[in-house]
């Protein structure tokens, strides 16, 4: 028997299908994206949906550095969230200080990837954060 | 009875907002419905609908309180809208007094809340010792602290960031004096659960719970229950004149939910219902924002009370920070907001605060707020966001008799 050696965090991760990425649930109708599932397009009510890449780069447009969470919750982090050419995405952000110094709106961002360890069949969960882009 | 196109709030009351430990949530919410009962001069009989709120407890929570004030067997609605959810049992009285299908109703939202934290939303539970993926996502583990937080102080402060990006000028200091407004201002409210002022050192320099938002920039749990008494015009014309001179219009009564809008399913877009709710309640009222001589609005978070400036259109688009640093929002400013504290001071008992806020303009709107009174007061705006999301406007004005 062969066992997937990753799996993504959230299925919305594209793992082996070139480069890391994002993918989106999007309305033929009208274009929006949703990373969850639905029964019609909240936006135009349109019911048929294709798969559709989501840039891996994109600006930040808002965040807060989270302080006190829930326990077990690593604190701080930085949660944001990331325009990627028009689609929004909600996303930690990684690989940088955690602090407003180091932290602005407007800053540019890219997808990266990290391992969050492996289970007991072996298998090595993928999550996925934006960092800095040069 | 007909249809009936003026309402007015003939009794209200708050109680104390706090730590109540020896008073459970059927008599926190009892506490409150009877001292509205006796403001407006009526009893449980003369009521003919009641809706009551409350999102903490075991549910049915209006039938717990009859059972404590008085059962008629009148229709009972037990209504949940978050943090709008007091509001929504506002309205719900409102609607049936309008579709005339009676002409005196009773609204609760009592919460027991002290001691819950700060964590409202946030969860996480441990991984498991396999990687299994659940819920919508297909997550293999929790996703708060992950992807995003989904604590309220955090969210909140996304909300005001984004504000800041989009039009400049904001930053955690501008942030920080708001709270130091509302805390200054809740010096005068004995209601309140907080009533100290504090200095822009002592709000900058406290706990950092998600930044910009430190600890005394985030609404204060507490406990606490507000009831309102509302009649229909023709009704209250058969009351006595006492009855009729205390008696504050709604002019008013506005709910409204987000519309789809791209990124509204990411982070909670809490401006565009609002602005909506906004703009119904000054077209319904024919009141306009530079009327208002007060405005209770919901600063859950320092964050969010500079965005609401804007989305109540008390100041130009894109204005709020200049709004604000002109002094316009403090009591002795053109706009005073959140005269009573605001959630930050006054504290945030959830289904409580969206008639609380309602409270504390009809006090002035009376001539009641005594050292705190907005001299004059004739026209007032109460605001409220459950996120989620629902908003609830209330227009009240002074009776003209
Ligand atoms: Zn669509």
């Amino acid at each position: 028997m062969t066992t997937a050696t990753q799996i993504p965090f959230v299925h919305y991760l594209a793992l082996d299908d070139g480069p890391p990425h994002l993918v989106a649930h999007e309305c033929t109708s009208c274009g929006a994206h949703y990373f969850d599932r639905r029964n019609a397009c909240a936006g135009c009510f349109g019911t048929e949906f294709r798969s559709a890449d989501v840039a891996t780069t994109g600006e930040l447009r808002t965040f807060s550095i989270v302080a006190f969470a829930a326990p077990g919750v690593e604190v701080p982090f930085v949660a944001g969230v990331v325009d990627c050419d028009g689609t929004s995405v909600m996303a930690n952000i990684i690989n940088v200080d955690p602090t407003p110094e180091k932290i602005h709106t407007g800053m540019s961002v890219r997808l990266a990837t990290y391992s969050m360890g492996v289970d007991s069949d072996g298998v090595e969960a993928i999550g996925f954060g934006f960092e800095p882009a040069p | 009875m007909s249809a009936s196109d003026e309402v007015f709030i003939l009794g209200i009351n708050m109680t104390k907002f706090g730590k109540h430990f020896d008073k459970d949530v059927v008599d926190l919410g009892a506490e409150a419905i009877m001292a509205a009962l006796a403001d407006g001069g009526v009893t449980m009989a003369d009521m003919g609908i009641f809706a009551a709120g409350n999102l903490l407890g075991s549910g049915g929570i209006g039938q717990q309180l009859q059972k404590q004030v008085g059962q008629t067997g009148i229709p009972v609605f037990n209504v949940s809208n978050a943090c709008a959810t007091g509001a929504t049992a506002l309205r719900t009285a409102i609607m049936a007094i309008k579709a005339g299908e009676c002409d005196m109703g009773l609204a609760v939202g009592v919460e027991k809340l002290a001691g819950a934290g700060l964590l409202a939303g946030g969860d996480r539970a441990a991984d498991g010792d396999s990687w299994t993926p659940q819920g919508r996502y297909g997550a293999v583990g929790p996703i708060d602290g992950r992807v995003g937080t989904a604590t309220m102080p955090g969210v909140f402060a996304q909300i005001g960031m984004e504000y800041g990006h989009r039009y400049g000028g904001v930053d955690f200091e501008l942030f920080a004096r708001i709270s130091e407004k509302n805390h200054s201002h809740s010096t005068l409210n004995p209601l309140a659960a907080y009533t100290k002022a504090m200095s822009l050192e002592q709000i900058m320099g406290d706990m950092m719970i998600a930044y910009p938002n430190t600890r005394p920039m985030c609404s204060a749990n507490c406990d606490g229950a507000a009831a309102a008494v509302v009649v229909s015009g023709a009704k209250l014309k058969t009351l006595s004149l006492e009855q009729q001179r205390r008696a504050v219009k709604v002019s008013a009564s506005i709910l409204t939910s987000d519309p789809y809008e791209e990124a509204c399913q990411v982070l909670p877009n809490v401006n565009t219902l609002t602005r909506n709710a906004a703009r119904q309640a000054y077209e319904a009222s024919g009141v306009g924002p530079d009327d208002l001589d007060l405005v209770e609005l919901h600063d859950c978070f320092a964050t969010a009370e500079l965005v609401h400036y804007d989305n109540l259109m008390l100041c130009e688009e894109g204005g709020a920070a200049d709004f604000f640093n002109s002094g316009a929002t403090w009591r002795t400013g053109s706009t005073p907001v959140n005269v009573s504290g605001g959630l930050q001071s006054k504290g945030h008992p959830i289904s409580a605060t969206g008639i609380a806020n309602i409270w504390e303009v009809c006090h002035h709107l009376r001539g009641e707020a005594g050292p705190r009174q907005i001299e004059g007061a004739k026209v007032g705006l109460a605001h409220v966001i459950g996120l989620g999301s629902a908003c609830g406007v209330h227009v009240l004005e002074k009776s003209a008799a």
